[in-house]
């Protein structure tokens, strides 16, 4: 009985703060990538005209975990299958993070742009009982500036 | 040293190769940082504890990686990859390579 309790009471902390901390999260981002639009971010390897450049390696990462309440609704979901959307939100906005802390690393070198983006992810917890839990994305790319 | 991720170092010539470097660390969690994330677990949210662990492991492995450059007499590395691997529950092996090379 008491377990049943501490579950629920657990279930609705997730999902009110959980909630609230995403939505923060997502206006902080939203904000965030307005203000480092100039920072254009490429995927491409060739850097065209690169003689009056110099460049240098930027990387940001960040490691968020998912709330009570949306693992739950995850395990949920892994009975009938389909999109695990809490899981989605998930990676969007630490991919997003990861990009925009490289975005902040290259400003404070100096650069304009950042070539051969190149995202990673893992998960963390692995071996855990409750699955995912928490992820790390990496964010790295050749920031580079004009010659001074 | 210079470091990209790219196959050159943008402005310069690569006037020679010196095979591959690479750096790792092992790092794992410490108990503190593991309750903290196990609220967090709860709540949902950035896990800051683990962000700048990783952050700083990165960070040695790539510092590694440029020692090991250096040694061999190179003045940048380029086409840096970094990859991640948990080893076993609670640590996390991080691992850079790339290719030490001469510009000018």
């Amino acid at each position: 009985m008491y377990d049943l309790l501490i579950f629920l009471i657990l279930l609705l902390l997730g999902y009110v703060f959980g909630q609230r901390a995403e939505k923060r999260h997502f206006r902080s981002i939203i904000e965030r990538e307005k203000a480092l639009r100039d920072i254009l971010v490429f995927s491409e390897r060739r850097i065209p005209d690169e003689d009056q450049l110099e460049g240098t390696l930027v990387s940001g990462n960040v490691v968020i975990s998912v709330d009570f309440f949306k693992r739950f609704v995850a395990g949920l979901r892994n009975l009938v299958g389909g999109r695990v959307s809490s899981y989605e939100s998930l990676l969007e906005r630490a991919r997003r993070e990861a990009i925009l802390r490289m975005k902040e690393a290259a400003r404070r070198k100096g650069a304009t742009a950042v070539w051969n983006l190149r995202l990673e992810t893992a998960s963390i917890h692995k071996g855990a009982q409750n699955g995912i839990g928490a992820v790390e994305v990496v964010a790295y790319g050749t920031a580079v500036r004009q010659r001074r | 040293m210079i470091v990209t991720n790219i196959e050159t170092v943008p402005g310069m010539q690569i006037v020679k190769h010196l095979g591959l470097v690479s750096g790792n660390t092992v790092r794992s969690k410490h108990a503190g940082r593991d309750f903290m994330a196990g609220l967090k677990n709860i709540f949902g949210g950035e896990l800051k504890g683990y962000t700048e662990l990783l952050t700083e492991s990165r960070e040695e492995a790539t510092k590694r990686m440029v020692e090991q450059a250096r040694a061999i007499g190179a003045n940048a590395v380029v086409n840096v990859r970094y990859s991640t691997s948990s080893v076993a529950a609670g640590a996390a092996e991080l691992f850079a390579y790339g290719t030490a090379v001469v510009v000018e």
